[in-house]
């Protein structure tokens, strides 16, 4: 048997596969296809300070082995999420993560503070990448300045596991990952989606409402690939990799660029039972190889 | 309801006519679970390039253990999927999202209104209906006579009433102008272009018939997951494939 067993800050994971924001849901959407006490975690959906309606209709479009999304942030609330959504997911065997998000740094403090009065949330993401809102959000991804200024406060308030989410659109995001890591951020998780856009051409108009959209998906895998191994490298805190990973070669392609621990998001649709198979395929591999420990690949590539 | 992911076997592809196929399938392995009108199943594409997330197509009859889809050619996905030989083994996850409403008056006339290939659940809600002792009306409309889909299906049902656009069978115009909806009706159910629901939606109210129309927004997930196909209804945005997608026209903006 080899060890699966993760450890990013003080969050103990039984494998590295946890699903990505806005994919997945609360968890409970996909009960049905799988037992989600098999995952490592699972972070749910963005959440804010305050109801949000998300962007207008349409939100979607599919791309070659991809697709746009601009949800912005459609959720009902921290307060909403801790009396409805929190009693229905707290019992759950695995590590259910709030993503955090918001407009302005109070909100990432106060929704920060409400989450960390749950007992059975151990962590949280902070979402300093959203494509797909006006205010905040990326705003806050995009600068070293922005990133550090919202890390730190909410590092302030929040005792348990830090994990905070970096935008790829950025020129240099090791920058970035290194300005959350000093102030005190326990892990990175990267990358959230490249920003882009589709075009209707027989209408002459753009196939999102808001024009421009988050990629996501197997198109965006080598970047995200690229960026895990640049971020690993420059800094000390577990990093966790996604963009794009559909398969168990694909994470494990992450661990060797140096990711501690995966979230699938985009395959989550496509294959809705397809963690539980990469949570598998890890395992096998690491036996096939001769592996004990998971933690044994992390980093590992030979250049 | 539980959901499955499901290979099935296509048992039978009939190529309507060009735009459209009937096409019939069977589980590879054990039985088609429980399906209620109006529910869908996401389709697995896997050998279109262009075609990465699933394709949502409504359920159009249960039949002896075997799945009917109606399936338009529309796009690179639907067209090829349209295309699939007999024995090709195709995954879906199903069945999602919810159903109709049975009229609490089981004495009174409830008519179903489709246009194009949105005729295709209707068929199956026919039958529960028919089921339930009502005898339901269908009110099909479509661009042209070769366009009316699986009429000997529908007759079997109940009467059938058509409209087509160039006056090639039933009356010409749109359903919308069909001189049937000068009867009284115990509810409206209605599946097919927008325009055409929402021309529907405007009659039921003025006959103060109560209304279910089937949308069908944009989708990725298809569980409620991704909150990419929304619709804005009274009572914010809501996901078409989790709470829909069948709507009473009292709960849309329209």
């Amino acid at each position: 048997m080899v060890d699966l067993s993760v450890k990013i800050g003080n969050l103990e994971l039984k494998n590295p596969v946890m699903t990505a924001s806005g994919t997945f849901g609360y968890g409970l959407e996909f009960a049905d296809f799988i037992d989600l006490s098999r995952l490592g975690g699972i972070i749910v959906k963005g959440t804010t300070l305050n109801h949000r309606e998300g962007n207008l209709y349409p939100r979607m479009a599919e791309t070659p082995s991809g697709m746009l999304n601009a949800v912005g942030l459609q959720n009902k609330g921290v307060e909403y999420f801790a009396k409805h959504i929190y009693p229905q997911i707290k019992d759950i065997d695995t590590n259910m993560i709030v993503n955090v998000s918001g407009a302005c740094v109070e909100d990432y403090v106060a929704t920060a503070e409400r989450i960390a009065a749950l007992d059975k949330i151990p962590a949280i993401e902070l979402n300093i990448s959203c494509p797909n809102v006006k205010q905040g959000g990326m705003a806050f991804g995009t600068s070293c300045e922005g990133a550090a200024s919202v890390v730190k406060a909410v590092r302030r308030v929040y005792p348990k596991t830090l994990i905070v989410k970096l935008s790829p659109n950025v020129t240099d995001i090791a920058s970035i990952a290194c300005a959350v890591e000093a102030e005190g951020a326990d892990s990175v998780s990267l990358i959230n989606t490249l920003m882009g856009m589709s075009i209707d051409a027989e209408r002459r108009r753009p196939r999102l409402s808001t024009i421009t959209g988050g990629l996501s998906g197997a198109c965006v895998k080598p970047v995200a690939l690229r960026m895990v191994w640049q971020v690993a490298k420059a800094v000390k805190i577990p990093v966790i990799g996604l963009g794009g990973i559909s398969s168990a070669t694909d994470a494990i392609e992450f661990m060797l660029a140096g990711a501690s621990a995966i979230q699938i998001g985009t395959a989550n649709f496509i294959d809705p039972a397809i963690t539980v198979k990469v949570v598998d395929g890890i395992e096998e591999y690491l036996t096939r190889h001769g592996f004990k420990s998971v933690s044994e690949i992390v980093g590992a590539l030979e250049v | 309801m539980k959901k499955h992911i499901l290979d099935l076997r296509l048992t039978e592809n009939v190529q309507l006519h060009s735009a459209y196929a009937l096409m019939k399938f069977r589980p590879v392995e054990g039985t088609l679970p429980e399906m209620l009108p109006g529910q869908f199943a996401e389709v697995r594409i896997s050998d279109s390039t262009s075609t990465y997330l699933r394709r949502p197509i409504s359920i159009h009859n249960v039949v002896d253990g075997e799945l009917w889809l109606l399936v338009r050619r529309a796009g690179e996905g639907t067209c090829k999927l349209a295309s699939y030989t007999v024995g090709s083994i195709v995954n879906m996850v199903l069945p999602l999202g919810n159903t109709f409403t049975m009229p609490t008056d089981r004495n009174g006339r409830p008519l179903l209104i489709g246009g194009g290939v949105g005729v295709a659940p209707l068929l199956y809600w026919g039958k529960q209906l028919a089921a339930q002792g009502m005898r339901p009306a269908f009110l099909l409309g479509a661009r042209s006579a070769n366009d009316l889909l699986q009429l000997d299906e529908f007759e079997a049902v109940g009467d059938v009433y058509l409209s087509t656009e160039d006056g090639t069978k039933g009356e010409k115009g749109f359903v919308t102008q069909h001189s049937v909806l000068a009867e009284e009706f115990s509810y409206i159910y209605t599946c097919g272009p927008k325009p055409m629901m929402q021309a529907v939606a405007r009659i039921a109210r003025e006959h103060n018939t109560p209304c279910e129309v089937s949308l069908e927004n944009l989708m990725a997930c298809g569980v409620g997951a991704c909150l990419c196909c929304v619709e804005d209804t009274v009572e914010g945005h809501v996901c078409v494939c989790k709470e829909g997608p069948i709507f009473n026209i009292d709960r849309l903006k329209w």
